[in-house]
């Protein structure tokens, strides 16, 4: 995996990360700074940053500041531990305390609350779409949003596999047992979640892939893929308690990084993971909700925060929490952790998440037409 | 065959077993509903202590010192308590209103005031974000002012108001009109100010109708989902209120400490059911002394 160069006001990410450290780095740690000392290095860093708007209170290396981060749903864990490494390292770097409030939420709808004014300093959401909803509908960052962070703007990605019970019961190999008569599916609900999103999308780019594989066969396959999930949650994180907890369903439809996360936390015992013989990569971008940041002043700090999520730590505590990191060194580290899978990606067969979202979850899209069939 | 079925369909049962049936019948009828309440309520609350407590009473203890789970039971608090202040001094005015005078549409207002408890709590949430959210109709206005509503705690107060609202002024109107305009009459014409017929006549008499509303509204306050659950933001620690911060424990797989909150929870309601039980009984004691007089 290489690394992109990222261009922010022309330098590339890393230098100016780089810079920023060896900047706000010489000043001597002392066990406690002086809030000169620290204004004067978030001063430096926000300049090396190219970000000369952001620090409008002249005070702020004194005064503890607040982030919001409105994500998605299995990302809980994730910037729980994020938000800490941050913490201290952004206080580490310029002696403010900062607080990272967290909402989660399937990611469709979490977007929709920013739209109707949650006022988010970053949104880390599912899918691309549910950020441009809200540069489009709210205007609340600018429409290019995703060329501002490398990858696009995507700092991890993840991919979709089946979560099956222990012993493997109904012998679910490949997407194609999916469909097979008996066979209950959990996923959740497309319209409100990312996760259901990018499950229906591999489905469908999985019988589109197929030989003879066309439009037509794949509607057809991923109607009766729909004809098996007995009950659509709004986000991932209900879908799978629903599989787990509920115990309802054969085989859960799942981010890679929630199959693992489950298998983690409610034991090994009881679920086995299933890789299809191809997904989807998918990649869950983050940014940085302008008009939000810029009004309560919080722009640097978001940015920082963002760009925290692509230093060699971000990535390890990404990779630790099974999202695949960008890194290529982060990656080589955790390499037996994640399995080398055929993956095709949106523009690759889709064209696009505006198309994507336009032609099969838009009102009267595909999935409206063959959730209806039902 | 048939004749005979139909026989015993249409003849009466001789009185003398009648005895003896009712007490069977009698025994069936407690054993269905003792063991209903059992299984769809005491089991149930039973669970949830046993769950909370599943890791000894200090994960109990620590999992409710967390100060997400604090910071839920003082959103919870100041809510039920804004949420009840304000309806009882709605239900006052509007019951006093639509029970001591006759006006047109007040049928009308009387239905008005129903609805809250027909609407369903998801609609009741929507509606506020479409008024007061960003794209609603007063959002730019709001946020001109600086002014946050959805998403933060004044939102969450005005959906629970809504979907609480008719609890009390359901309560104090039957009230109100058992005791009719007599009292009020005699006390304007022995030279009472209206303050002082309120003080010291129409409340004393519906003093009891106010404590059910008031505990009715609390519980309903206390426990809200749907609605508080479209306006919050769910931003942890923020604006999570205390059914709320249970989901969010639930699904980030800490059950325990899930259980533990939703003991708090139950607990709360115990009360109110409990200290319903009082004033009822209070008042009913009130009653017999004030006829033994």
């Amino acid at each position: 995996m290489t690394t992109r160069p990222a261009s922010i006001h022309g330098a590339s990410i890393h230098e100016l990360v780089t810079a920023a450290r060896a900047v706000a780095a010489p000043a001597p740690r002392p066990a406690r700074r002086t809030s000169l000392a620290s204004t004067r290095g978030q001063i430096a860093l926000a300049l090396a940053l190219g970000l000369g708007t952001a620090p409008a209170s002249p005070a702020l290396g004194a005064e503890p500041a607040k982030l919001l981060n409105v994500s998605y749903d299995p990302t809980r864990e994730l910037y729980a531990d994020v938000n800490a490494a941050f913490a201290r390292s952004w206080k580490a770097r310029t002696g403010q305390d900062v607080t990272i409030n967290q909402s989660h939420g399937g990611s469709g709808k979490q977007a929709r609350s920013v739209i109707d004014g949650l006022e988010a300093d970053v949104v880390t959401l599912a899918l691309a779409y549910d950020i441009d909803a809200i540069a489009e509908k709210a205007k609340l960052l600018p429409a290019d949003w995703q060329r501002r962070l490398p990858h696009n703007s995507s700092p991890y990605t993840s991919t979709i596999v089946f979560v099956v019970r222990k012993g493997n019961p109904k012998k679910v190999r490949d997407w194609d047992d999916l469909v097979r008569p008996g066979v209950s599916v959990i996923t959740p609900n497309p319209k409100t979640s990312g996760g259901a999103r990018w499950n229906y999308l591999a489905a469908w780019g999985y019988a589109l892939r197929r030989p003879g594989g066309s439009e037509a066969t794949a509607r057809n396959f991923v109607a009766k893929l729909f004809k098996n999930v007995p009950v659509l949650d709004t986000g991932a994180r209900g879908s799978t308690t629903t599989f787990s907890e509920r115990g309802l369903g054969d085989v859960l439809i799942a981010w890679e990084n929630e199959a693992f996360l489950l298998s983690r936390e409610v034991g090994k015992e009881r679920f086995e993971i299933v890789l299809p013989s191809v997904s989807i990569l998918a990649e869950p971008p983050v940014a940085v909700v302008d008009v939000n940041a810029d009004k309560k002043k919080t722009r640097a700090l978001a940015t920082a925060y963002l760009e925290f999520l692509y230093t060699e730590a971000g990535q390890e505590i990404a990779a630790k929490h099974f999202y695949r990191p960008r890194s290529a060194a982060v990656a080589a580290k955790f390499a037996s952790q994640f399995p080398k899978l055929s993956l095709f990606s949106i523009d690759e067969f889709f064209g696009g998440w505006q198309k994507a979202q336009k032609t099969h979850f838009g009102d009267g899209g595909t999935f409206d037409q063959i959730y209806q069939v039902k | 065959m048939s004749l005979s079925h139909q026989a015993v369909h249409v003849f009466p049962l001789p009185v003398s077993r009648a005895g003896a049936e009712s007490s069977a019948v009698r025994r069936v009828l407690v054993f269905v509903a003792v063991s209903f309440v059992a299984l769809f309520v005491a089991v149930p609350v039973a669970a949830v202590f046993a769950e909370g407590l599943r890791r000894g009473a200090g994960a109990y203890f620590a999992a409710l010192r967390q100060p997400e789970t604090l910071s839920a039971l003082w959103l919870t608090g100041v809510t039920t308590v804004s949420a009840v202040l304000a309806n009882l001094l709605f239900g006052l005015a509007a019951a006093w209103a639509v029970s001591k005078f006759a006006f047109r549409g007040k049928n009308l207002l009387l239905t008005l005031m129903d609805l809250p408890l027909a609407v369903s709590p998801v609609v009741a949430g929507l509606v506020f974000v479409l008024l007061y959210g960003k794209q609603g109709w007063f959002g730019p206005i709001l946020s001109e002012h600086g002014l946050k509503v959805i998403f933060a705690p004044p939102g969450i107060i005005l959906a629970t108001i809504f979907v609480t609202f008719p609890l009390v002024v359901r309560e104090l109107v039957p009230v109100m009109e058992a005791c009719g305009t007599e009292q009020e009459e005699a006390a304007l014409l022995l030279g009472a100010t209206g303050w002082q017929v309120f003080w010291r006549v129409t409340l004393p008499n519906v003093k009891w109708g106010i404590v059910y509303g008031v505990i009715l509204c609390s519980a309903r306050a206390m426990g809200e989902f749907g609605a508080v659950s479209v306006v919050s933001g769910h931003i942890r620690g923020v604006t999570n209120t205390l059914p709320l911060h249970v989901e969010i424990l639930y699904n980030e797989y800490q059950f325990q400490a899930a259980f533990a909150a939703a003991s708090v929870l139950t607990i709360l309601s115990l009360l109110a059911v409990a200290s319903r039980h009082v004033a009822e009984w209070r008042a009913k004691s009130a009653e017999t002394s004030r006829k033994d007089r």
